[in-house]
């Protein structure tokens, strides 16, 4: 009887538990990547030029301004705040870099300038949530509307073209002897770092701590104020970056570039994995997201399909994420409930 | 408190003055801003589409939910309108729109059944089904378009013409606010609304039908942007697959500015209908104080944030009164 009392938990825990290899393939992420990959085996199975280089490089191409906004977009998610205005601050960047090219300067002063200007528009936001606080979401829909609004004010209709070849044509390069675009250097250089300063860092912790709770991230002393208002201006800055390159890319400068972005970088983040009530994600999962996106876009054009069906699967492809994790979840509590009642006997009162 | 006081302390009446004060400046610059015919009757009929809009988000938005699909679905309606009159010839038109109603309603009701019963945030949600709407409709549009010729004249009329000064549009607009205001303020079930925004577990420990509400707000919702596509085909005659794109942010946004808290349990829709009318009003009086239209959306920025911000303030205040009252 005595003996009995002793292993029956031992013997529980080891039934719970999942072993490595579950656990691993189990996740969201594997599950995203999965995806991905059987995308792109079967597009390139049945696709006829979908395996051809010239294909990668404008998939890489399109959908890098998505990839750069996508990594400060999962930190800011993550800590249950959302950023709405990053298209605007891409429109924004790209004016201010086309006015200050076209008044003489250098494109890289220019540039400078310009990942500034996105980094005290990212500072802004920062002040409203974190210094008044405000939500998040009302407040980027404010500056969403105002930063599009000054883009589009300081420049009009009109468009900045005239800008020097060599900067156009490095926006479009490829890496020597690869179809891969040379801004993916820059990119994967970035994830490095975003990816390091998520998932090894304490600042990284912090995150995840404030989107668990923010209350609880508090009192075990992570600065929780501070660590969202840099997150904002980091997302500032990097949209600002992504805007520099869609105006390079396309050799054009308007305000009304990018609009709408936002809402493709919130749903590939979110299809990514990261949870939008915050303390759940993944940077892996997040650029598979993207890439998952970008693959479907370019394969279904392959084939023939319009744009029209595109958007239609990335709409129901973002529902049917969050609609799975809401059912895993309910199958999940259904099992453990099950297992509790099926569990060993509990020991016998004494 | 005096009911007189309490209406000048109504945070919908501090929007209202803003609007009459966008009014009253831009008619001193230019007097036909209001009276000639057609300011006066764009003025009116205007924001009224947007304003059906931002009332159905508004009740959303009490419930601490929000709705992202809605400029979508007032695309969808709008093309099935000209759709039915071109494949339905003779159709009466009052008929039409019990159509958008019911459609809007059926679309409102997949986002209110995803939110509701599989308990996902509606923001995901939402942007979900604004891909999937706008996609069908682009995908049964295509590059085809609905012109004014195909649609009955009356029905036209409808969209252009007025009753005594006041346009039609704005008369329907106008009775569903009476009728929206008059339900959540006074009803059993549009109370429930607010306590389940303003703390769903709550709501929901003290019995409220907290599932069944919700999923109904987002079937109004829907229902009235079927209802606002209906009237969007009859005042401008045209609709492309792109009819109403970008409303859903103007709608959260006028709604945001009339005073409704973005996470639930406070506002009404009367602030929500003002604020879409100070929106779009201040639109058409910046080309005529002066300022380039290119502004307006910067305009639009920072009276969202002043909103917000106001509110923020209002409600610091307000609990620095409560806890004083309390230890005196």
């Amino acid at each position: 009887m005595t003996t009995d009392i002793g292993t029956a938990p031992a013997r529980a825990y080891r039934d719970y538990a999942h072993p490595l290899w579950r656990r691993l393939l189990l996740r969201r992420e594997a599950a995203i990547i999965g995806l991905l990959i059987i995308v792109y085996v079967v597009a390139a199975l049945t696709l006829r030029n979908f395996a051809a280089p010239i294909t990668i490089t404008y998939l890489l191409l399109d959908v890098a301004p998505i990839l750069f906004i996508a990594l400060p977009m999962t930190f800011v998610i993550i800590t249950g705040e959302i950023d709405l205005s990053v298209a605007s601050v891409v429109g924004l960047s790209s004016v201010t870099l086309g006015t200050l090219h076209q008044a003489g300067l250098p494109i890289w002063v220019a540039g400078v300038v310009a990942i500034l200007v996105g980094a005290v528009a990212g500072a802004v936001n920062g002040f409203f949530v974190t210094v008044v606080g405000l939500p998040s979401l009302a407040v980027t829909i404010g500056t969403l509307a105002l930063f599009r609004g000054l883009a589009v004010g300081l420049l009009g209709t009109t468009a900045v073209t005239d800008f020097t070849e060599f900067w156009t044509d490095l926006a479009k390069s490829k890496i020597p002897g690869t179809p891969i675009p040379s801004v993916m250097i820059l990119f994967v250089l970035l994830a490095i770092v975003f990816g390091v300063l998520l998932h090894f860092t304490p600042f990284g912790r912090g995150v995840f701590a404030i989107g668990l709770s923010s209350e609880a991230a508090r009192f075990s002393g992570v600065r929780v104020e501070r660590s969202k208002f840099v997150l904002f201006v980091l997302s500032g800055a990097v949209s600002a970056l992504a805007g520099i390159y869609y105006t390079l890319r396309f050799g054009s400068a308007r305000g009304d570039n990018a609009t709408g972005l936002e809402l493709s970088v919130i749903a590939a983040v979110l299809l990514g994995g990261v949870s939008i009530f915050g303390g759940r994600g993944n940077i892996l999962g997040v650029i598979a997201g993207v890439l998952l996106i970008g693959i479907l876009g370019s394969a279904l054009r392959l084939a023939g399909v319009t744009s029209d069906v595109i958007n239609i699967i990335t709409g129901a492809l973002l529902a049917a994420s969050v609609v799975s994790t809401s059912v895993l979840a309910w199958i999940h509590r259904r099992r453990i409930g099950a297992g509790i009642k099926k569990g060993p006997p509990a020991p016998a009162q004494v | 408190m005096s009911r007189l006081a309490h209406v000048l302390k109504a945070r919908e009446t501090g929007i209202l003055l803003a609007l009459v004060l966008v009014v009253v400046a831009t008619t001193i610059k230019n007097p036909a801003f209001v009276f000639s015919g057609d300011g006066w009757r764009d003025l009116l009929l205007t924001p009224s589409i947007l304003m059906l809009v931002a009332v159905g988000q508004a009740i959303v938005i009490v419930t601490r939910s929000v709705d992202l699909s809605v400029g979508s679905v007032v695309g969808l309606s709008a093309y099935l309108t000209g759709r039915v009159f071109i494949d339905l010839p003779g159709i009466p038109w009052p008929l039409v729109f019990l159509i958008g109603l019911v459609f809007g309603g059926l679309l409102g009701l997949v986002n209110g059944a995803l939110v509701a019963f599989a308990r996902v945030p509606a923001l995901v949600i939402t942007l979900g089904t604004l891909y999937v709407y706008r996609g069908i409709n682009v995908m049964w549009t295509g590059s085809d378009r609905i012109n004014s010729s195909d649609m009955p004249r009356e029905f036209l009329a409808l969209g252009t013409g007025s009753l005594l000064g006041i346009p039609w549009l704005t008369i329907i607009a106008v009775v569903v606010l009476v009728i929206a205001g008059w339900f959540l303020r006074t009803q059993r079930a549009g109370r429930e609304l607010y306590a389940i925004g303003s703390d769903p577990a709550a709501a929901e420990l003290y019995g409220l039908k907290v599932t069944r509400r919700v999923l109904a707000a987002f079937v109004v919702c829907g229902a009235l942007a079927g209802l606002a596509g209906v009237l969007y085909a009859a005042r401008y005659g045209t609709v492309s697959s792109q009819a109403g794109s970008g409303w859903e942010l103007d709608a959260v946004g006028a709604a945001v500015i009339g005073g409704v808290a973005i996470f639930g349990g406070s506002g009404t829709v009367w602030g929500a209908a003002i604020g879409a009318y100070l929106l779009l009003t201040i639109n058409r009086a910046l080309p005529v104080i002066g300022v380039q239209d290119f502004w307006q959306r910067a305009v639009v920025g920072v009276l969202i944030l002043g909103a917000i911000v106001l509110d923020r303030v209002l409600a610091v205040r307000q609990s620095r009164r409560l806890t004083e009252a309390r230890e005196s």
